[in-house]
């Protein structure tokens, strides 16, 4: 599948993506079109290789979740992503459609409390059970103490 | 970090015998540093895994936002310590996306040389720990795990004659490398290439003819194909399970397409599978060590020269994913820019986050000293899994 027909193909099924750039292709959804986009990207695209999932905080703008997937037999390239909105941290979870979307939704929900609706294992990964706060967070300053101290 | 009954724990059909809930790690000599598996065990044999990592956490995407341009390569080594060249790599990949800065041709041959003699070092220290892991089986596997160290030792002299440092190196920077060959550096580079391919083959003979290695390793931890593509599981361990997927190959970044090189691909899935693909993978690095040698451009080693004030890197607004082809699989940096000094965001996409996610679908069925030979095999570095 080239680049054009996958372009093609996203405007088809999902009216409302915008899409842009070729490497990565830059796909830009709303939160209640990500897991179906998701799917589309996987099944029909052939996009198995899930690269990561992430999330940008742009302060006011709210949360970004950003996902990248490969398609490694023709080099199509997808990098998803989804804008949730001032104050919201509710996402839909990928785990449906990517196994691989399990660790990585929980690092994001620990470093931005993210929280993915439907993740069968939603917490924390890499800092403790009992941390208070998500550091990625740009509210999160990097020079006054937090606890717990470790 | 968790408590032991957590719902992400995989299991196989329970039969009713008695359950032993067992602490492998944080401190197990075989975890390949800090990596803690709650096993539910049943007699010898592993029913469920839970996997907690997180004990190296360092917080690498916040650090990374405090510090420009020029001083964060020097820190991204430290994420992958073992495979140090290929982070830096990746990351000043990503700025040079964004800043649309030209690398000098020679710059890139020096860094496809630094790339490669890495992953040859990775592996022998991957060969030496994971066989010493597997110990008694092979007749006191200290045997192979000091020929790999010494081995090793040769391509870090190489590193300390280039860079000045033997782990940590901070050779790469935006718009090219920091440093040019020194005199009698390829003389002596060629020469140890030379050496480690007949050692390569004395270590195959003394695995591949010994039947105890064969046992732990054959049919043991397979990952199939669809799992593999499934978990996004990179580098040697999806070669292993039969999927073709090189970045060097599909996605050739700094000059990859001029060397001719093979990429291994076996199809069993097993333990086995994983060491052939890594065994290939050494002669492959080599190979084209030697080629970049023989065809080393003449020129400036950086678009930057002089490079001595932080200023000098100014990176405009955008964003871009760079990755690498690292010894453990994809390592991708995926960088935001806002037009200041340092960056807005910055992601790590650690090869052995993604692999070592693949544990608990595997662990499964399998006795605990073949955990030891699983984990061994997936070559995880706790510095990247954690970041």
């Amino acid at each position: 599948m080239t680049a054009e027909q996958a372009r093609t193909l996203l405007a088809e099924r999902l009216p409302g993506a915008q899409v842009a750039g070729d490497r990565p292709m830059v796909v830009t959804v709303p939160p209640d079109a990500w897991v179906p986009l998701a799917r589309l990207v996987k099944e029909t695209l052939g996009c198995w290789f899930f690269s990561f999932l992430s999330a940008v905080d742009w302060k006011e703008e709210g949360l970004e979740v950003v996902a990248k997937v490969d398609n490694a037999d023709d080099t199509l390239s997808l990098l998803l992503k989804t804008r949730l909105g001032p104050g919201v941290t509710a996402c839909p979870s990928l785990t449906g459609v990517y196994k691989g979307a399990n660790w990585m939704e929980r690092e994001c929900y620990d470093m931005f409390g993210i929280r993915f609706e439907g993740h069968p294992d939603l917490r924390r990964i890499l800092l403790g059970d009992d941390w208070a706060g998500h550091p990625l967070l740009k509210s999160y300053p990097v020079d006054a103490p937090h606890p717990p101290y470790r | 970090m968790t408590t032991a009954a957590s719902p992400s724990r995989v299991e196989i059909d329970y039969t009713g015998s008695e359950r032993l809930t067992m602490n492998m790690g944080p401190q197990h000599p075989s975890a390949h540093g800090v990596f803690r598996a709650i096993l539910t065990l049943e007699g010898e044999q592993v029913v469920g895994v839970d996997a907690v990592i997180g004990y190296l956490h360092r917080c690498h995407e916040k650090l990374a936002e405090t510090l420009t341009y020029a001083q964060y390569p020097s820190i991204a080594s430290k994420t992958d310590y073992v495979a140090a060249m290929t982070s830096e790599f990746a990351y000043v990949r990503a700025a040079e996306m964004i800043g649309k800065i030209e690398v000098p041709k020679r710059a890139q041959y020096l860094r496809v040389i630094a790339a490669e003699l890495q992953r040859v070092a990775s592996h022998l220290l991957w060969l030496g720990t994971w066989c010493l892991d597997m110990g008694g089986a092979l007749g006191g596997g200290a045997t192979i795990f000091l020929y790999c160290i010494r081995e090793r030792e040769l391509v870090l002299d190489l590193f300390e004659s280039l860079v000045g440092a033997r782990l940590l190196y901070g050779f790469y920077q935006v718009g090219g490398v920091r440093y040019d060959l020194p005199p009698g550096w390829p003389e002596k580079c060629r020469e140890t290439v030379d050496l480690i391919d007949r050692r390569i083959d004395e270590y195959q003979r003394m695995l591949e003819e010994n039947p105890f290695f064969l046992v732990r390793t054959q049919g043991v931890g397979v990952i199939s194909r669809e799992l593999a593509q499934e978990v996004g599981i990179s580098g040697p361990l999806v070669r292993g399970s039969g999927v073709n997927f090189d970045l060097r190959r599909t996605d050739p970044y700094s000059s990859y397409e001029d060397f001719d090189f093979r990429v291994p691909v076996e199809t069993g899935g097993d333990c086995y599978a994983r060491y052939r693909v890594r065994m290939v993978e050494f002669r492959e690095s080599l190979q084209i060590v030697r080629q970049a040698l023989d065809r080393l451009p003449e020129g400036p080693v950086s678009s930057r020269p002089g490079l001595k004030s932080v200023a000098q890197v100014r990176i405009p607004k955008g964003e871009a994913y760079a990755r690498v082809e690292g010894a453990r699989g994809e390592v991708g940096c995926y960088l935001i820019a806002d037009g200041s000094a340092k960056p807005y965001r910055m992601k790590w996409r650690g090869a052995s986050f993604s692999n070592l996610a693949v544990l608990p679908h595997i662990i499964p069925g399998h006795k605990v000293a073949d955990v030891v030979a699983i984990m061994g095999s997936v070559d995880p570095v706790f510095g990247e899994v954690d970041r």
